[in-house]
């Protein structure tokens, strides 16, 4: 099972091991994991599970969609190179993601 | 006949989910539904039905099997024709939809939506304080929940002063013309009609103010290629789904809150709670009871085969009180995490005014809270009896003013 390593805002880390093809949105909303809102429940729309990829090999990641694309430029906290919507992020291997320090 | 064919045996429910009794009081039915199977056929429709969580949210999932092109009613399109022109975005499928969609989703996004908060919430806190300060015994549908949306999202399109009350009669005419040719469907078309014109004049390229949402959605479909007919279309939805919607889901939230003190205590202590609030409103209550789907090829969901070209009703409102995935589904509890909810929709049709409407309805609980100290019922609610929408006719409510 892949792992998904969360990094909060304030340094603290939780790893959890995720179902093949779910994202890193929903396995951390299903588990409790604070920082991802997740307000629209994954259609893309609302911007608030916005996180950091730290993972530096990102090839297995989906690419970002012109929706994506769009959504980043609305997070409340700012975009930088390695921002993702997690509830794109379909995951098939370990990835570790950093929390921004909001989400509204 | 499909019953024959299918790889497990689909549960055969007679139950007629557009009686008056059935949208008067769901809840019994949405358990039977929940628990004759994962899928089940409506006899009385000729249909399939799926009313939990999972299979709610694997029908939304895969647009590819379950289009919406053919009708999200009752009605399927290859066989009967639309008594309007289809829309180009409720009822159609990528990649159309994906075009007409980004038209709208470009111009409407959450950031966007942020920079309307302040106005929002003054004009709530305005129209609260105002109802409050009235004494005695208040409507809370007309007063309060028709009254907000009524005010905010007319002048948010760009709508004259006059007219509006046409936006109501219209919304409700659309969203009960996804049932059956029931009473209400009837009813509904007779209210309609003159709505109708009117909307259709609003919607026009031109009409809506300069500075509005309306201009801006004409604009953008015009750069995007759309002729003028389909902008007006594109506008048409908003018109649509904008406004009845809303107004149940104000209505709905005071409603539950007038009914659990104890909830709006903890609205009370902490005003923030008042998008989650909403949120719970929208699971709990779901304004939009159900969408419909049809098959466009042989399907197969938890192991039951269903036909191509079948029509699948999604019981959204059973979903959001599945025990399978939520702790004390029939609690109104503010306090939990009602995200994941299906009120909403999910996938390439999740409502587009989502996140508009969750703005109002937080900034109208947060003026609750604000303004009123106790909120109390006041008599016997009413319930508007339509074949989509849940929502309230009347609700007497008696207001203290903080």
């Amino acid at each position: 099972m892949p792992k998904i390593t969360y990094i909060l805002p304030d340094g603290l880390e939780t790893v959890l091991d995720a179902e093949p093809g779910t994202s890193v949105m929903r396995t951390a909303v299903s588990n409790g994991v604070p920082g991802i809102v997740a307000e629209c429940g994954g259609s893309a729309m609302c911007a608030t599970c916005h996180v950091y990829v730290e993972t530096e090999d990102t090839e297995g990641l989906p690419a970002v969609s012109d929706v994506e694309d769009e959504m980043l430029d609305c997070t409340a906290s700012e975009r930088c190179a390695n921002s993702r919507l997690s509830c794109q992020l379909q995951v098939s291997e370990d990835i570790t993601v950093r929390l921004p320090e909001t989400q509204v | 006949m499909t019953i024959q064919s299918t790889a497990q045996e689909v549960p055969v429910l007679e139950l007629d989910p557009f009686s008056d009794e059935f949208l008067n009081d769901p809840y019994e039915a949405h358990e039977q539904m929940r628990e004759a199977g994962p899928v089940f056929w409506l006899e009385r429709y000729q249909l399939y039905g799926v009313a939990r969580h999972a299979e709610v949210s694997q029908v939304l999932a895969d647009h590819e099997t379950y289009v919406s092109s053919r009708g999200v009613g009752i009605s399927d399109f290859a066989k009967e024709k639309p008594w309007r022109p289809p829309s180009l975005l409720l009822e159609a499928d990528p990649p159309h939809h994906t075009k007409a969609r980004h038209v709208v989703s470009h111009i409407m996004t959450p950031k966007v939506l942020r920079g309307l908060k302040e106005g929002f919430q003054e004009r709530a806190d305005e129209l609260v304080a105002r109802v409050a300060a009235g004494k005695g015994t208040v409507d809370g549908v007309a007063d309060l929940a028709e009254a907000y949306p009524l005010e905010i999202f007319p002048d948010f399109i760009g709508l004259p002063k006059d007219g509006r009350e046409n936006l109501l009669p219209y919304g409700s005419m659309v969203f009960n013309t996804f049932g059956p040719r029931n009473s209400h469907f009837e009813r509904a078309m007779e209210r309609g009609a003159t709505a109708q014109a009117w909307i259709m004049e609003q919607c026009q390229p031109g009409a809506p103010a300069p500075d509005g949402l309306g201009a801006k959605i004409h604009a953008a479909a015009a750069e995007a290629g759309y002729d003028e007919v389909d902008q007006a279309k594109l506008l048409r939805s908003f018109l649509s789904a904008g406004v009845d919607t809303t107004v149940h889901g104000i209505g709905n939230a005071l409603q539950c809150l007038a009914e659990n003190p104890e909830q709006f205590g903890y609205l009370r202590e902490d005003p923030s709670l008042a998008r989650a609030a909403f949120e719970e409103t929208v699971r709990y209550s779901s304004p939009v009871q159900t969408f419909f789907r049809t098959t466009n090829k042989d399907a197969e969901l938890s192991g039951m085969r269903i036909p191509e070209g079948s029509k699948v009703l999604m019981f959204l409102a059973a979903a959001n009180r599945d025990p399978r995935q939520w702790e004390n589904p029939a609690r109104f509890d503010i306090r939990r995490k009602a995200a994941g909810h299906v009120g909403f929709g999910f996938g390439v049709h999740a409502c587009l005014g989502q996140m508009l409407a969750r703005l109002e309805g937080e900034c109208f609980l947060t003026a609750l809270a604000r303004h009123v100290e106790k909120l109390e019922p006041a008599g016997e609610p009413v319930q508007q009896l339509n074949n989509t929408l849940r929502g309230l006719d009347s609700l007497p409510l008696r207001l203290t003013a903080a």
